[in-house]
């Protein structure tokens, strides 16, 4: 009687924990990937620790803080590792609606990993997004401030070059003007021979003395 | 004997004498600062890779020979024999040519416009590397914090960064959007940079030289050490390098061969004129020409090394990746314990499964993981920069200094060819006296660059890659080559080949023997007009068209995957865009999205739902033509 009584009791569970029943949710441990080897087998203990944080995320929601872990119900265990699992109520006849489970979880999404070592990519509930942590940005973006640095560098540098400058052409106005034009003078009277200009007086028919262009001064040298 | 050469004009001489290059270090580092440029690094490798690998040599280096030295000299030879900038040179050589000089200074400033927009692409890149993890690892989180944003889940997160969060962009070129205000300040960032170098001419720009371009090559020699260690750089090396010759029996290898030397020589810009001006009369100009030729060509088989053995490392990352993916899908529906398929057993397995439950099997989303896929997946242009190379870098251990390294080089090496724009332009104004002479040289390059700047804020609003694909396509190419062909014919037929002959004997010591004679008078010309008939009949053959990324075009269900075949390496139905940057194809996905685009019902609509086409996002899929400008130098 009694094991007719065990059996209809499990019967009941499994029609609650079916792969695709009502308000049931997959599962998916990638301990392996997530811990290499470290890595811990996944055996009845470990299912007794994800009962009791599905029922502790539970109690934290209104109006369920009575879920005990033997509500929560596993079943088709793999050897991925993964399995289903689905939240009775206090019957344990009927099952929790899907979308109290999901929120459920997802509040306590942190708690529930760290108590296996995981983390949101190798703990996997499917069908229960996680929600994302936001990137954290600093209040001013880097590259504003690299950008100020080497733009100020760029402006101080453009500067000193403008100021160098006008103190360059200063310097060079303040010498005495004579001086350049003598030497213009000069210059003119050396191209200028008895009014005619030198250089056409090689098209004239004038020639170049060879033996005063040395062979060095062909080729500027490297 | 030797014939004096022609008196020089004194006043062309700036008043004072011509300012002079310190030593001949600097003019060196100068002109291969401005002929290696960007196009070395994203232009070449992808041109070798696409034309049969070591096969695309010997178009390359026939057209070095017979087109790319020749001019290259004749640049050099007539800056340093007449000694001023472009318009002056042509003007000098016959008034009916000054027109040349004038197109070749109003062409700098255009491509200097748009060259110094990529820079700032690249400063914004350079600046956003600093952080950890790097902003185009993931994508952002959407509005309840469940999942990614579509646009970025669609496509992926590096695409994401590149379109949205840099660019903004807008699905059509019509849509102007607002001025990008990140990128306005990158933008007057990069004209302060290149003010501070040129703001006396080549007296700053040549100490700027030793650094712009020594640095990249620097950093190419650490990528191509690192990058050699890595795994999987050398499939992708064999790969790159195997040479295929039945390629070289197709035309547009050898059309793209002779463009490419032409471009990547900064050809017809006038900027080689402007530094051999400021050289003394009596130096070497042949064997410069000879000599950065060389260095040029040499610097892009050295960095395609270094860039082919990275793209190598990422796809055979990508392809683990694919495996991995499959080898989880198979786990977590049978439910095998994990680490059980490793990659190798993976074919096995899936044929086992595929042989026992068929069904099941055929309902996964599993893809076809091919290497070769994933090595056909190149880029050029801006797309290899900004989307593959930034993705590449993300799978190396410390992340952020690549970037760094990588964007910092990327910016030094355009920075150099910037130098040579900028001086076509200024230095022609400055001999033709535009400005008082009482003003000083500081204001006018800060004019010139101030001008520059502000017209190009164009290129700062949210369609302005679509216009600067524009310019890039269709203002520099054709006017390019009308240039050069006039150069040479210019310097040949109207200067004259004797009395050039003789100029080059003054110069260098020796008169030029028969190939230079040769190649001046008869095959480059040839080519030229060859390359420029070739071009227009390309041009002309396809409808005018600009490559769009819209995040509301769907490819539909021609991209779905299945098992059995070949399958678009990437996710399914695409809710993302047309995954194509400016200059980037991608064969294998590409491809097949934008075929999908071709018949009227699946293209895009006004609306950017799909529906009749209003606004035919282009169907280029073979991606040969409109190579941009700026990709080849």
């Amino acid at each position: 009687m009694l094991r007719l009584l065990f059996f209809l009791v499990t019967a009941i569970h499994a029609e609650l924990c079916q792969p695709g029943a009502e308000n049931a949710f997959k599962v998916r441990l990638s301990i392996r990937t997530a811990l290499g080897d470290k890595a811990y087998a996944w055996d009845t203990n470990e299912e007794y620790l994800f009962k009791a944080m599905v029922a502790f995320s539970m109690r934290k929601v209104p109006n369920r803080e009575a879920t005990e872990i033997s509500h929560v119900l596993l079943c088709n265990v793999t050897q991925r590792v993964s399995f289903w699992f689905v939240v009775t109520d206090s019957s344990k006849n009927h099952t929790l609606p899907a979308v109290e489970v999901q929120s459920a979880i997802r509040m306590n999404r942190n708690r529930i990993n760290n108590a296996f070592s995981l983390n949101d990519q190798t703990l996997e509930f499917l069908k229960i997004p996680s929600t994302l942590a936001p990137p954290t940005d600093p209040s001013v973006p880097i590259w504003i401030i690299i950008f100020g640095v080497i733009f100020c560098i760029v402006i101080v540098a453009i500067t000193l070059l403008i100021l160098s400058g006008i103190r360059q052409r200063r310097r060079k106005n303040k010498e005495p003007s004579e001086v350049d034009d003598a030497e213009d003078k000069c210059e003119n009277m050396i191209t200028i021979e008895n009014g005619i200009p030198c250089d056409p007086l090689d098209t004239k028919g004038g020639h170049i003395n060879d033996a005063f262009m040395t062979e060095d001064e062909r080729l500027t040298p490297l | 004997m030797a014939h004096a050469p022609e008196p020089d004009p004194a006043s062309g001489d700036l008043g004072d004498e011509r300012p002079k290059w310190d030593n001949k270090a600097q003019y060196l580092l100068s002109c291969i600062g401005f002929a290696v440029g960007l196009g070395n690094i994203w232009r070449f490798p992808y041109l070798c890779q696409t034309y049969g690998g070591g096969a695309f040599l010997v178009p390359y280096v026939i057209a070095l020979v017979f087109e790319g030295i020749p001019l290259f000299h004749v640049e050099l030879a007539i800056g340093q024999r007449l000694r001023k900038g472009s318009i002056g040179v042509w003007t000098a050589i016959s008034p009916y040519l000054s027109g040349l000089g004038l197109g070749c200074v109003t062409l700098s400033f255009l491509v200097s416009l748009y060259y110094n927009t990529i820079l700032a692409w690249v400063l914004w890149y350079f600046l956003n590397s600093f952080q950890h993890p790097l902003p185009w690892s993931s994508c952002p989180l959407d509005l309840n914090r469940t999942g990614f944003v579509e646009e970025c889940q669609g496509s992926s997160a590096v695409s994401y960064f590149w379109y949205r969060q840099t660019l903004n962009i807008t699905a059509d070129i019509n849509d102007s959007g607002s001025i990008q205000w990140q990128l306005l300040i990158c933008l007057a960032a990069c004209w302060a940079v290149v003010y501070m170098c040129i703001i006396r001419g080549i007296e700053t720009t040549g100490k700027a030289i030793y650094f712009t371009a020594s640095f990249p090559y620097l950093v190419l020699t650490i990528f191509l050490i690192r990058g050699l260690t890595l795994p999987g750089a050398t499939k992708g090396l064999i790969y790159l390098f195997t040479p295929n010759m039945q390629i070289l029996q197709n035309p547009r290898v050898w059309l793209d061969a002779a463009t490419q030397i032409f471009f990547s020589l900064s050809l017809a810009f006038g900027g080689h004129i402007a530094f051999s001006s400021y050289n003394s009369p009596r130096n070497n100009c042949r064997k410069d020409a000879v000599a950065i030729a060389l260095v040029n060509s040499m610097t892009s088989l050295y960095a395609s090394v270094a860039v082919f053995s990275i793209l190598g490392f990422k796809a055979t990352n990508s392809y683990e990746h694919c495996l991995d993916r499959n080898v989880l899908i198979l786990i977590n529906e049978f439910d095998f314990p994990e680490h059980s398929i490793s990659r190798d057993d993976y074919p096995a397995v899936l044929m086992h499964l595929t042989a026992t439950q068929p069904r099941r099997v055929a309902q996964l989303p599993l893809k076809a993981c091919h290497l070769e896929d994933f090595l056909d997946k190149s880029a050029s242009g801006p797309g290899l920069a900004f989307i593959v190379f930034t993705e590449a870098v993300l799978h190396m251990p410390g992340a952020p200094g690549w970037a760094v390294l990588f964007f910092g080089m990327l910016f030094t090496l355009g920075l150099s060819s910037m130098f040579g724009n900028m001086e076509a332009i200024i230095t022609p104004l400055l001999d033709k006296g535009v400005l008082p002479r009482r003003v000083p040289k500081e204001a006018l390059t800060g004019l010139v660059c101030l001008v520059c700047f502000l017209s190009a804020t164009c290129f700062m609003l949210q369609s302005g890659n679509y216009w600067l694909e524009i310019f890039d396509n269709f203002v520099a190419p054709l006017n390019l080559l009308i240039f050069a062909f006039l150069e040479v014919v210019g310097v040949v037929y109207v200067y004259g080949m004797k009395r050039f002959c003789d100029d080059i004997a003054w110069m260098t010591g020796r008169q030029p023997g028969p190939y230079w004679r040769l190649t001046w008078r008869v095959v480059s010309p040839l080519l030229l007009l060859t390359i420029f008939v070739a071009y227009v009949t390309l041009l002309a053959r396809k409808p005018l068209s600009y490559r769009a990324w819209n995040p509301q075009y769907d490819c539909g269900p021609h991209s779905s995957p299945n098992v059995s075949g070949k399958v678009s390496p990437d996710k399914t139905p695409r809710a993302g865009a047309v995954p194509l940057a400016p200059g980037e194809t991608l064969p294998g996905l590409g491809a097949r999205c934008l075929r999908a685009a071709v018949p009227a019902s699946c293209a895009v609509g006004p609306n950017g739902r799909a529906g009749p086409a209003a606004h035919p996002v282009e169907a280029d899929v073979e991606g040969q033509e409109r190579r941009p400008d700026t990709d080849r130098r």
